[in-house]
C-alpha cells in the first residue's frame, strides 16, 4: 500500500501522470502473462491492475469478456493471480491492485483473501460490482493504510454521492470516464476533465482515469489534468492480436513504453 | 394445553413481511445493490419513484384498470376436477394465469413496471428474456404505451422459443441476439446489463423476476401480488377457507413470490418447484435453491449455480424459463426460515405432468408451470380429499409445442 502512495509522490515530483495497466491475469495462459506483466513493470507501467477472470463480466465490452474466456479456459482463478502476484513480487517493486468481481472473492473466502493477497504483496483490490454501500462486508476488517479499497466514481455519481464515497478512501480513486462498459468508444476529454474537476474539490486523494482510453494522445490530454490514466482493452487487443506470437511480451513491452512516454508532461 | 401452531410462532424465527426487505434491499443475508457504480444512481432513481408513484391513487387505479381490461384479471381459480380424481388425493385448483393477455404472469409486472417508466418519464425501455414470456411481456406494454423497446435474447432461446421471437417482432421490439456464454437467460440478462451501464440516463430496465438488484426483488413482488391477493378470496368464496398448500414453480421466482406473498401469514404451506433438468446428481440441472451456493450474480446476493472458484455455472432444463443460475433473494430467506419448502422436479417428470393436464384438464400448460403440477400431483397424492392445493398455473404452453413433440 505504501508503494502506492509512494508511486505517486515520486511521479508528482517528476511532473509525470501515472500510466495504470490493465491486463487480465493468465491470458493468454499463465506462463505467457507472466512473461507479459513483468515486461510491462520493466518498459514503464507505475501501477499494474491485474483482472481476475470471471465468468459474467457484466462490466466489460467484448474485448476484456474474451479475455476472461480465454484465461478461464487455462483453468486460471483467483488463487493463480494470487500466485502470480508473489512471483512477480520477486522481482518487481510495481504496485499491484487485483481488479475482480465480487463472487470469485466471495468464493475463496473474503478474509482468506485479504491474508493471502497482501502476504502474496499486492496492494489493494477493487471490485466492479461492490459500490460503497455494499463493500463493508468485505473491507471492514481491513487496515487502509496496508491495502486499499479502490472506489469507483462514475459519470453518472452526484456530487454529494462522490463526497461519501470518498469518504472512507485510501490509494487512489477510479474515475469512470465514459457511461459504460470497458473498452467503448466516444472519448469526450472535456467532459472527463469536469467530472475530474468536481471529484478533485472533494477530495485530496489521486486520482486516475480509465474506460476507452485507447491512443498516447488520449492519455497526454488526460496526463494533465488527471494523476493517472488506465489502459484496459487497448492492451487486451494487442494481446488478443498476436495470440501465437513469441514476440508478445516484447510487443507489450513497446506499448508500455509509448503510452508511458505520453504520460510525460513538459515541466 | 393446546399446542402452538408454527404458524403462530411470534419469535424471530417466524418469517415477518414487514421486516424484509430492509431499506437498504437486504432480505436478511441476500439481496441488496452488487453493480457497477454507475448504475447506483440509477437504482436509488428507481427506488425512489418506486416509492413515490406506485401507491399514489392515481397509479394504482391506472394499473387496476389495465390488469381487469387489458390483462384480464382477475383471472379464474378453477377446480381440476378430473385431474385430482385421476391422483385420488387432495383436491387441486389451478390460478389460472395462462388466461391472462399474452398467456403467462409476466404481464402483471412489465404493466406495471411500463407504467412506472412512463410516470418516471424514461421513453425507452430494454429487458432479458429467457423463455421470451418476459420478452413479450414487455413487447406488448411497451407497444401499448407507444415505447422503443429492445429485448435481449439468447441464441440458444431464440431458436428453442421462436414463436415469441416472432411474436416480439410483430409488437414492434427489436430483439437482440446474445451469443456470448451459452446463449441462455444469464447471458441475455449480462448484455441487457451492459447495454443499461450504457444507456442507462433515458432508460428503463424491466427485469423479469424478483431477481437483480435492489428494488427489483420488491418492486416485482408488489406488482405480482395480485395472483395471491386474487386468490386468497377466491378460494373463501369457493371452498369457505383458506387452502392447505400453494405451489408454483421458481426460476427467478416471481410467479411464486406472486403467489405466496399474500398468505405469508397465514397457516398455509407453501411449495417451490425447481427445475432439476436431467437430475441434480448429473449436474444438468437448474435447482438453484435445493443445490447451489451462496454467491453473488446479476446485483443481488442468493444462492448460485457455481463451481468452486465462484464462476458461474450453466443451468439446464427442458424449461427455458427455469434455465437460470441463480434465483430471488427473497426466495433464499424464505427457504432458510423454513417457510416455503423447495424441489427438484426433473424434466421427464415436467413432461409427464404437462402431458397429464393436456389429457385431463384440456389444458396445455408452459413447461415452466408443468414443473409446478408436476410437484402438486405428488403432494396430493399424499394427502387426504378434504385437503386443498393451489397451484399457480403461471403460463400456457403453446410456445413450447416445438420442443414437446421432439421429445
Ligand atoms: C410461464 C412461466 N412461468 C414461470 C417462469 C419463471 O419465472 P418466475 O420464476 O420469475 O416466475 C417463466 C419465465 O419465463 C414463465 O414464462
Amino acid at each position: 500500500m505504501n508503494r502506492i502512495n509512494n508511486k505517486f509522490k515520486e511521479l508528482k515530483e517528476k511532473h509525470q501522470a501515472a500510466l495504470v495497466g490493465f491486463v487480465t491475469a493468465g491470458d493468454p495462459d499463465i506462463k505467457t502473462s507472466q512473461k507479459i506483466i513483468k515486461t510491462m513493470c520493466d518498459r514503464g507501467v507505475d501501477i499494474l491492475e491485474l483482472g481476475v477472470p470471471f465468468s459474467d463480466p457484466t462490466a466489460d465490452g467484448p474485448v476484456i469478456q474474451r479475455s476472461s474466456t480465454r484465461a478461464l479456459k487455462h483453468g486460471v482463478y483467483l488463487k493463480d493471480v494470487i500466485e502470480m502476484t508473489r512471483e512477480l513480487r520477486k522481482t518487481s517493486q510495481v504496485p499491484v491492485i487485483l481488479f475482480s468481481y465480487y463472487n470469485p472473492i466471495m468464493s475463496y473466502g473474503t478474509k482468506a483473501f485479504y491474508k493471502d493477497a497482501m502476504n502474496a504483496g499486492a496492494d489493494g483490490l477493487l471490485v466492479v460490482d461492490l459500490p460503497s454501500e455494499e463493500a463493508n462486508e468485505l473491507i471492514s476488517s481491513w487496515n487502509a493504510d496496508e491495502f486499499a479499497f479502490i472506489r469507483l466514481v462514475a459519470p453518472t455519481t452526484p456530487k454529494e454521492r462522490m463526497a461519501r464515497i470518498t469518504a472512507n478512501a485510501s490509494g487512489f480513486l477510479y474515475l469512470v470516464s465514459k457511461t459504460g462498459v470497458t473498452g467503448s468508444d466516444g472519448l469526450d476529454t472535456t467532459d472527463i476533465s469536469q467530472h475530474t474537476d468536481l471529484l478533485r474539490s472533494v477530495t485530496d486523494l489521486p486520482i486516475c482515469v480509465g474506460f476507452g482510453i485507447s491512443t498516447p494522445e488520449h492519455v497526454n490530454t488526460i496526463s494533465a489534468f488527471a494523476d493517472g490514466v488506465v489502459i484496459g482493452s487497448a492492451f487486451e487487443r494487442m494481446i488478443e492480436e498476436n495470440l501465437d506470437s513469441p514476440d508478445l511480451p516484447a510487443m507489450m513491452g513497446a506499448m508500455t513504453a509509448e503510452f508511458k512516454e505520453a504520460t510525460m508532461l513538459a515541466s | 394445553m393446546q399446542m402452538k401452531n408454527k404458524y403462530e410462532d411470534k419469535s424471530e424465527n417466524r418469517y415477518d413481511i414487514n421486516r424484509f426487505p430492509n431499506e437498504n434491499g437486504h432480505f436478511g443475508p441476500y439481496g441488496g445493490r452488487y453493480v457497477a457504480e454507475t448504475l447506483m444512481p440509477a437504482l436509488i432513481e428507481l427506488e425512489d419513484a418506486f416509492h413515490k408513484f406506485v401507491p399514489d391513487p392515481a397509479f394504482q387505479a391506472e394499473f387496476k384498470e389495465l390488469l381487469k381490461n387489458y390483462t384480464g384479471r382477475p383471472t379464474p381459480l378453477f377446480y381440476a376436477e378430473r385431474l385430482s380424481r385421476h391422483l385420488n388425493g387432495a383436491r387441486i385448483y389451478l390460478k389460472r394465469e395462462d388466461l391472462t393477455h399474452t398467456g403467462a404472469h409476466k404481464i402483471n409486472n412489465t404493466l406495471g413496471q411500463t407504467l412506472l417508466a412512463r410516470w418516471m418519464g424514461k421513453k425507452k425501455i430494454i429487458a432479458e428474456t429467457g423463455a421470451g414470456q418476459h420478452g413479450v411481456a414487455t413487447a406488448t406494454t411497451a407497444a401499448y404505451f407507444g415505447m422503443e423497446c429492445k429485448i435481449f435474447m439468447g441464441v440458444e432461446d431464440i431458436r428453442r422459443q421462436a414463436p415469441n421471437v416472432h411474436r416480439m417482432k410483430l409488437l414492434g421490439a427489436e430483439v437482440v441476439p446474445v451469443d456470448s456464454g451459452t446463449g441462455t437467460l444469464k447471458d441475455a440478462m449480462n448484455e441487457a446489463i451492459r447495454y443499461w451501464v450504457a444507456e442507462v440516463r433515458d432508460t428503463y430496465y424491466v427485469i423479469g423476476s424478483v431477481a437483480g438488484p435492489h428494488p427489483y426483488p420488491h418492486m416485482v413482488r408488489e406488482f405480482q401480488k395480485v395472483i395471491g391477493e386474487e386468490t386468497y378470496s377466491q378460494i373463501l368464496d369457493e371452498a369457505g377457507r383458506l387452502p392447505n398448500l400453494l405451489v408454483a414453480c421458481v426460476g427467478g421466482g416471481s410467479n411464486a413470490m406472486g403467489l405466496f406473498y399474500p398468505f405469508l401469514n397465514e397457516p398455509v404451506d407453501m411449495l417451490g418447484a425447481e427445475a432439476a433438468g436431467f437430475g441434480i446428481a448429473t449436474g444438468k440441472h437448474a435447482a438453484t435453491l435445493c443445490a447451489g451456493t451462496l454467491g453473488v450474480l446479476h446485483g443481488s446476493k442468493s444462492y448460485l449455480l457455481q463451481d468452486e472458484f465462484g464462476q458461474i455455472k450453466e443451468a439446464h432444463s427442458v424449461s427455458a424459463g427455469l434455465d437460470y443460475p441463480g434465483v430471488g433473494p427473497e426466495h433464499a430467506l424464505l427457504k432458510d426460515f423454513k417457510r416455503v419448502s423447495y424441489v427438484a422436479i426433473d424434466d421427464n417428470q415436467a413432461l409427464e405432468a404437462f402431458h397429464l393436464l393436456c389429457r385431463k384438464e384440456g389444458i396445455i400448460p408452459a413447461l415452466e408451470s408443468a414443473h409446478a403440477v408436476a410437484a402438486a400431483m405428488i403432494e396430493a397424492t399424499k394427502r387426504p380429499a378434504e385437503e386443498i392445493i393451489v397451484v399457480n398455473l403461471s403460463g400456457r404452453g403453446d410456445k413450447d409445442l416445438g420442443i414437446v413433440t421432439s421429445t
